[in-house]
């Protein structure tokens, strides 16, 4: 009973010295284990009186709760120090870039069209498709061109025969739905067309979105609100200019050329749109009726309209690119800029 | 069309500038599409007429000439023209005047020979575009000492507007006044054009055997013309701002008629033709002498003028070499015709020809113009040219004149088609103006269309006019109504765009390569595809339409290993082509193909090169958004394009849907390509289908799991061995496992290790090890039966 100052003693100095959470486990079990030197003496106490014995047994375990948590404060620390031991050896260069980062892209022309379908889809447009190399009826009759038409002469078409061709708008698509639907009929037709030309600014092949709309009462107001709606949409201007010049395609009535205030130079005059602040943009007009009576719709009740747009001509005026024929190279430089 | 803007200004003249004019059209559907000074500037340039001419005495080639240029004493100018001549009147440039290209006029000294000023070429002042030797030499009439500038009326614009195929009416100062004056609801001023009456009864016969695509034939005959004497300098200029050279002064009049009225004409020699004149279609053999020089065979389908020996011109697109005005000339026949749009039409551009004549009848020319264009030609030619003209013959064919049109405008269809009602008297005025005859009527407006609007026909025609006029952009704007209807989505079939964006997502580019090929490429991989052929291609490079995504794809390739660019990853959407044109697929196709190292190149350090399974993983990962990855195999196959150790055919619910393996090294090498690539391509409507999730309730009850390795021969296909399994691990089997494959040190030559792990679950029980162990057993013995496999010890 008398050395329990001196066991204390011992046993503090020997958990400060511990290295290590094992060295600290023997420690515990040597003084404060089942058969430790404190807990003896606990067992000694029915040997003193029992006037003795509350002041004993008081300081004894006194001297077992100091040591529990002197063990346990110890505990702490030596875990920390190995926790931030173990940290620092596991440290790392976070800067060093992952691996397969590498992720790939869409074509600016595709991301281009996916742009157009996505604004005309939201307000309830179907998107339709339809092949490439047509017959002479859907690229031409059915559109009110017939044989001999000076409008032939506007699309140099490919031809295949006297009757097959490669399609030069996708205005077919459009013809086909007409057949096969009732209207209401709101759709729009993206895809490649084909016109045998090529040189700064023509490419023998191109894409196209093409819309059509066709209803009861759909009048050319309706067509000038959805085409300005639309590009302003497509440009994220709100106060982009449109402005509607007539023009002539034989498939619409009245027709107009759209124009919009140059992108690049808000209208003051630059060399993209030469010099003129405009930039010509799409064509557009009211179904022409002879259109209509090809593909079985009652003109005296419904009404409609077509527009149609180049999708390069757009994605190089959205994304400044310079030369068309970049389009058709495939060069993983010029692809890798629209990821 | 060029215009000169004064000309224009004759007939009707708004308060515009010449900016301001070229807008309004161009808002009104005639677009614009430059506008250009007449000449170039200059100064100092004034009309003087030659009083001496004498022999420079040190040069031979040099004159020294006195010219009166209105400032009263003779000025001296030494002149190297060949053409001045004493009593001309001609272009003189003052000391101090400023000639096009800032050439500034001094006093020098000609080989010692003192000059004040130069007597000036056309082509000096930029009224030609080639050098033309002489000086330029005006009328007699000429006021000496007036402004050339002035005296030519070179303060003058040209606009030249890009026309619509349909305005075949504005090809004309005529018609493109008409649209002026609608536009600024001005009045017209034509020129007076009187009948000139004949002074000889010389006529010649006309025969049309083809009325229907000639209803009408006008020809004259004038005797005594000098064709020697020169095209008056005003009409030489007004023809020069139009794009039209002086030729002849026949010729001159004959083009400055359809430059002002539209009316194309030609003009024969008369002592050339022989019997009458004989409007016909082409017969097998006739061929023709053009007035270009080319001779050509004409088809039956082609409107002829021949007289009785045979083809003199063919109808509205150009005269014969041998029947035309040359300098030897007497007596002409004028015609004046109204040859139909579709007899025209097509036929210039067939013979490879494109002629002002061609282009305007193709269009449609004013069908009751002939006349009137006859005497306007022959007033001015017996002006220029002297002669006697004789009566106008005409032969006409009322049946085949196109009828005039009358259509009815609703008001209520004009206000709803464009959203806004316009003022009665406005659309009358309108439609008056543009040369309709207009009643009103209970409906709206009924209204005749002019003889030379051939694209005014319906009511829609008319709507668009009303709206041309008015201007579209002071037409109201809306936006259309519709019914929100909900619409069925497909949740099962996977858009385009997914399959896009899972190969993006996957590391891929996105290529777009032109559908058509080059013959050869096409060959080199598909030896025996059969895929249409354009008929006019722009190149023979591009001239094959591809029945494969692999041409354009290896074309790709090819073009970024040109450029250093080693690691390609590239893939396509897009439709394929096969077959004969009667039997034609076109089917869409998604493809792609890789080359290079597996990883982009980085601190990780893997420089290993991509192979087959790797772009397999893409591809499976394309079939795994469809979620039924089970419908879809790959059996080994060969293919023309790819390596046959190395290629499969792929399946999807045991039907063909497309191709994935390695170039095939000799098509590599054919095509001259220093890497391997690994290529796929897949019918999208396949990769599109997909499932609807349906639910399956979790087990409650464990999984086992057994790992099996079997030794096969090399050859088996892993498969095979999949299959074996599958087939006999009975109902519960929830996944099986393919978790490796060896071959080497332990294993028998000419054979692999192949470890399979099994994994089954009930759903409402817990398997036993005996049931397990029966399932394992039967699998053993049916992959042993089968494919001779061992159990590895």
């Amino acid at each position: 009973m008398d050395h329990l100052p001196t066991l204390v003693s011992e046993a503090r100095d020997a958990i400060q010295a511990s290295q290590d959470v094992a060295t600290l486990e023997e420690l515990r079990v040597r003084y404060l284990g089942k058969k430790g030197e404190v807990t003896a003496l606990l067992k000694g106490l029915g040997k003193l009186s029992a006037e003795e014995r509350p002041a004993a047994g008081e300081r004894i375990n006194q001297a077992k709760q100091t040591l529990a948590s002197e063990i346990d404060a110890k505990r702490q620390q030596l875990e920390s120090a190995a926790l931030n031991a173990r940290l620092a050896a596991e440290r790392i260069d976070v800067t060093l870039p992952g691996r397969n980062q590498a992720s790939g892209g869409l074509h600016p022309v595709t991301r281009t069209l996916e742009r157009i379908e996505s604004l005309f889809t939201r307000i309830g447009y179907d998107v339709a498709v339809g092949p490439e190399i047509e017959d002479d009826y859907h690229n031409f009759e059915a559109l009110n061109i017939p044989a001999h038409h000076p409008a032939r002469g506007m699309a140099d078409t490919f031809y295949f025969d006297a009757t097959r061709l490669l399609r030069t708008h996708t205005s077919p698509v459009q013809v086909r739905t007409m057949k096969e639907s009732e209207p209401p009929i709101r759709i729009v037709c993206p895809g490649r067309v084909y016109r045998s030309d090529s040189d700064l600014t023509h490419t023998p092949m191109f894409h196209q979105v093409e819309g059509l709309l066709v209803d009861e009462g759909v009048s050319f107001a309706d067509l000038k609100g959805t085409i300005e709606d639309f590009l302003q949409a497509f440009f994220e201007r709100d106060d982009l200019s449109v402005r509607f010049r007539p023009s002539y395609f034989p498939f619409t009535e009245p027709s107009a050329e759209v124009d919009i205030q140059c992108v690049m130079c808000s209208g003051s005059g630059c060399r993209v749109c030469s010099h003129s602040g405009w930039l010509e943009v799409m064509g557009c007009g009211m179904v022409h009726p002879e259109v209509f009576r090809h593909s079985g719709i009652d003109t005296e009740r419904y009404t409609g309209f077509a527009f149609g747009m180049g999708a390069e001509r757009l994605a190089m005026l959205r994304y400044g690119v310079n030369d068309l024929r970049l389009f058709f190279e495939n060069d993983l430089r010029f692809l890798r800029q629209f990821a | 069309m060029k215009f000169s803007e004064q000309w224009l200004r004759e007939w009707v003249s708004p308060q515009l500038d010449t900016q301001a004019i070229a807008d309004q059209i161009t808002m009104a559907g005639l677009e614009v599409d430059a506008v250009e000074a007449v000449a170039a500037a200059f100064s100092g340039v004034v009309v003087a007429e030659v009083l001496t001419k004498e022999k420079h005495p040190d040069a031979d080639k040099l004159n020294v000439c006195t010219v009166n240029d209105g400032t009263g004493e003779p000025v001296q100018v030494v002149c190297g023209a060949a053409n001045v001549d004493i009593g001309q009147k001609i272009p003189f440039a003052q000391v101090g005047g400023v000639l096009p290209g800032d050439f500034k006029i001094k006093k020098a000294k000609l080989r010692g020979v003192e000059s004040r000023g130069m007597i000036c070429s056309a082509s000096e002042l930029g009224l030609e575009e080639d050098t033309s030797p002489g000086i330029l030499v005006l009328a007699d009439s000429a006021p000496v000492g007036v402004d050339f500038r002035e005296y030519m009326h070179l303060n003058d614009m040209t606009i030249e507007v890009d026309l619509t195929p349909n305005r075949g009416d504005c090809l004309s100062v005529k018609g493109l006044a008409r649209e002026v004056g609608v536009l600024n609801r001005l009045a017209v001023t034509p020129p007076v054009i009187e009948p000139v009456a004949p002074v000889i009864d010389d006529t010649f016969a006309i025969s049309v055997e083809a009325p229907e695509q000639c209803p009408r034939y006008i020809g004259r005959v004038i005797r005594g013309i000098n064709v020697k004497v020169e095209t008056p300098l005003w009409m030489v200029e007004r023809l020069r701002r139009s794009g039209i050279r002086s030729i002849d002064p026949v010729v001159d009049v004959t083009n400055y008629v359809m430059l002002e009225l539209g009316q194309p004409m030609h003009a024969f020699d008369r002592d050339n033709l022989n019997g009458r004149i004989i409007v016909r279609m082409a017969k097998e053999g006739d061929r023709l002498t053009l007035l270009d020089g080319q001779d050509v065979a004409l088809r039956p389908e082609t409107l002829m003028i021949a007289d009785d020996t045979g083809p003199l011109a063919m109808a509205g697109v150009m005269g014969g070499e041998n029947s035309g005005v040359n300098e030897t000339t007497q007596t002409i026949f004028l015609e004046s015709a109204f040859f139909t749009p579709l007899a025209i039409a097509g036929q210039a551009r067939s013979y490879g020809l494109h002629t002002d004549a061609s282009h305007r009848f193709e269009r449609g020319v004013d069908p009751e113009l002939a006349k009137a264009a006859v005497e306007r030609a022959t007033r001015l030619l017996i002006e220029i040219c002297g002669g006697q003209p004789g009566p106008v013959t005409e032969c006409v064919s009322e049946a085949d004149v196109p009828a005039s049109r009358t259509i009815l405008l609703r008001e209520a269809r004009l206000e709803s088609a464009l959203s806004k009602k316009l003022a009665t008297d406005d659309v009358t005025d309108i439609l008056t103006r543009l040369g309709l005859e207009v009643s009103l009527q209970a409906e709206g407006w009924s209204a005749v269309a002019p003889s030379w609007r051939f694209d005014v026909a319906i009511e829609e025609d008319l709507i668009e006019e009303i709206a041309r006029i008015h201007g579209y952009n002071n037409l109201p704007v809306r936006r259309p109504a519709a019914r929100l209807a909900l619409r069925s989505a497909d949740e099962a079939t996977l858009t385009q765009a997914q399959l896009r964006h899972q190969m993006v997502a996957r590391g891929f580019q996105e290529a777009i390569t032109y559908s058509f090929v080059a013959p050869e490429l096409q060959a080199a991989l598909l030896p025996d595809a059969v895929s249409p052929v354009l008929a006019n291609p722009i190149s023979a490079d591009l001239s094959v339409m591809r029945a494969s995504l692999f041409p354009g794809l290896v074309r790709a390739m090819e073009h970024n290993l040109n450029r250093q660019q080693n690691r390609v990853r590239l893939f396509e959407t897009g439709l394929v082509f096969n077959g004969e044109l009667d039997q034609l697929s076109q089917v869409p196709m998604m493809g792609a193909l890789v080359c290079g190292t597996r990883e982009t190149e980085g601190w990780t350090g893997s420089k290993e090169r991509i192979d087959f399974y790797d772009l397999k993983g893409d591809l499976e990962s394309l079939l795994a958004l469809g979620g039924n990855p089970d419908a879809w195999r790959f059996e080994p196959a060969e293919h023309s394009a790819l390596h046959p150790g190395q290629s499969a055919e792929i399946l999807c619910n045991g039907e063909h849907a497309g191709w994935i393996g390695t170039l095939h090294p000799q098509v590599r090498a054919k095509l001259g390509l220093k890497v391997d690539a690994v290529l796929f391509e897949v019918r999208l409507d396949t990769l599109s289908q997909g499932q609807i999730p349906a639910f399956e309730a979790l087990s409650r009850y464990p999984e086992v799991r057994r790992d099996l390795a079997f030794i096969v021969k090399s050859a088996v296909p892993v498969q095979a061995l999949l299959d074996c399994a599958k087939e006999k691990a009975g109902d519960y089997l929830k996944d099986i496992k393919l978790f490796d494959v060896y071959a080497g040190k332990g294993v028998a030559d000419d054979h692999k290790s192949i470890a399979l792990g099994l994994t089954w679950q009930h759903p409402s029980r817990t398997l036993n090890d005996e049931e397990i162990n029966q399932l394992v057993d039967s699998i053993v013995t049916q992959v042993r039966v089968q494919l001779e496999a061992e159990l590895r010890g």
